[in-house]
């Protein structure tokens, strides 16, 4: 295929195979023996909407479902409107070239789905062992108008995953979409799909207006915390909203955009008082980096020490709840001068609180050596942030892959 | 001293094209543009993406007004970059300099023609 590269000139590619894109990482994986090293990735990605006819069987609205084999087949030429589409171009306008050359890549038709085949080539590469996977253009489903198709595409997706999916390979876990703007739904997928093989915890993607004080959700929060089922905040972004609407450039809608609406869920879930509510509930906040988490501790440690009486469940500083949470690494903000990281790592707690994740195929994929590399952690931090948190927070079983499986530092 | 490695016979490296040679446990892109030669490893200074599989493409620059006022953006064929196809961090083909943050730079070896074609001295 033709890949232009100006309004005048194109590179031709014949092909694409992510064991040759990834040949390096293969590379910094032996290097390291990273092998010998439990890596969990807590945050990748798959594309469900080129699985979106398989997916749509499970819809059980009869009339959702025609209108979404509809405009799954061929012909109609208009975007499914099942998933809303937003204004965007991750791929850097063609530069990050597995965007536009996935197609390409070859997958043995032998009853495994090619989505396992390609996240299995990849894991491989970079020596990742499991993996929690999230859909993409799902990631913006909670900006759908129409909250009973956000009901029913989550759960045709849910259904079509742990039935269809999952069971193909227990390398390959995932955190299942809740769908938050339907709030007796998302308890009802949580009673569903809780217990199911692969379903280490759920989601809720981020971009949304949905508060998480809201009374509605609480019995759903209980629920988890009863199950030991940790809760995700994946971020996304949404360049129609007011807010984002005075970007120009994609760059700052994506800077801007993957951090302000975790932050503002966060900011809600502590002053609200809900760490003290379900202080067994474990929440995880994804691909939001990191350095919004030292800026959102002290601007409400300070706004708290003055208006505590705005915020009276609270037992300790903001920051002090922003410790116990989660979070993920990715996309892993890398200042030139590593004191600045240095200091988050620390802030965060990282060393129990942090886990990495590679965030593949998307454009600002990180690699494990990102955190391995890391000058100022030990063997013993950098193997708890790479693979052993999410191992407790998962309670995921690791035998598969490690029998004689011992956590980093002798701990149990 | 450093060892001549064989890229390609001359007519093999036309104008506007790229041949990556391996070098042990690594490879050289090796470029000719407007006539002339350029070598780099191909391994990113950022994570270690393969830089030179990925997209040679013009600079992308503003046009600013006299005025000061923003009148669009154009491609300037004068300038080539280098695209890591893992995240797109862009080198100047000229200099391997990264062009937003020139603290990092691909490495860079010589390139020499002769009359059997090209080599590159590693």
């Amino acid at each position: 295929m033709d890949i232009p590269t100006s309004d005048i000139h194109k590179m031709s590619v014949e092909e694409f195979d992510t064991k040759k894109l990834l040949i390096n990482a293969a590379r910094q994986r032996d290097r390291r023996k990273l092998e010998d090293v439990l890596i969990v990735d807590v945050d990748c990605h798959h594309y469900e909407n080129e699985s979106l006819r398989d997916i749509i069987q499970y819809i059980e609205d009869p009339v959702i479902k025609q209108t979404g084999l509809l405009y799954s087949g061929s012909g109609t030429g208009a975007q499914t409107p099942l998933l809303p589409g937003v204004v965007g171009y991750q791929d850097v306008s063609g530069r990050v070239m597995r965007y536009p050359l996935r197609k390409l890549e070859q997958t043995p038709a032998d009853g495994t789905h090619r989505d396992v085949h390609l996240s299995l080539k990849w894991m491989d590469a970079m020596g990742v062992d499991y993996v929690s996977m999230f859909p993409t253009p799902m990631l913006l489903l909670g900006l759908h108008p129409q909250p009973e198709i956000e009901v029913a595409m989550s759960r045709a997706y849910n259904r079509w995953l742990v039935e269809q999916i999952l069971p193909q390979n227990e390398r390959i876990t995932s955190m299942l979409y809740l769908p938050f703007n339907d709030p007796e739904a998302a308890y009802r997928m949580v009673e569903e799909f809780g217990d199911r093989k692969g379903v280490v915890g759920f989601s809720v993607v981020s971009t949304r207006y949905k508060p998480v004080y809201d009374n509605a959700y609480m019995k759903t929060y209980r629920l988890m915390e009863e199950m030991g089922k940790p809760l995700a905040f994946h971020a996304s972004y949404n360049w129609n909203d007011p807010l984002l609407g005075a970007t120009n450039r994609f760059l700052v809608t994506h800077a801007m955009g993957f951090t302000i609406y975790n932050a503002m869920h966060c900011a809600n879930w502590v002053i609200n008082g809900l760490p003290e509510r379900f202080p067994g509930l474990k929440v995880v906040w994804i691909e939001s980096g990191l350095a919004w988490v030292p800026w959102l501790m002290q601007r409400l440690d300070n706004d708290y020490r003055m208006r505590s009486s705005e915020a009276p469940s609270l037992k300790k500083l903001p920051s002090e709840y922003m410790q116990d949470m989660y979070y993920s690494s990715q996309p892993m903000e890398v200042p030139n001068d590593l004191d600045v990281l240095e200091m988050t790592f620390k802030m965060i707690k990282a060393e129990t609180q942090l886990c990495w994740c590679s965030d593949y195929p998307h454009w600002d994929m990180d690699l494990p050596s990102v955190i391995y590399d890391l000058p100022f952690l030990d063997e013993t931090a950098k193997r708890n942030i790479l693979g052993e948190n999410a191992r407790k927070l998962f309670d995921l079983d690791v035998s598969g892959r490690f029998p004689d499986y011992t956590p980093p530092g002798g701990g149990a | 001293m450093a060892k001549e490695i064989f890229v390609a016979k001359s007519d093999d490296l036309p104008d506007g094209e790229r041949k990556i040679v391996p070098n042990g446990n690594s490879e050289i892109g090796v470029y000719r543009v407007r006539g002339r030669l350029f070598a780099y490893q191909n391994l990113c200074a950022h994570q270690g993406g393969p830089a030179c599989e990925g997209l040679l493409m013009a600079k992308v620059e503003e046009v600013i007004a006299e005025d000061k006022t923003y009148q669009g953006m154009r491609f300037n064929h004068d300038e080539m970059h280098i695209v890591c196809p893992w995240h797109g961090w862009e080198y100047d083909l000229e200099s391997g300099v990264m062009v937003a943050d020139p603290t990092f730079r691909l490495r860079k070896y010589d390139v020499v023609e002769k009359e059997d074609g090209i080599y590159v001295l590693a």
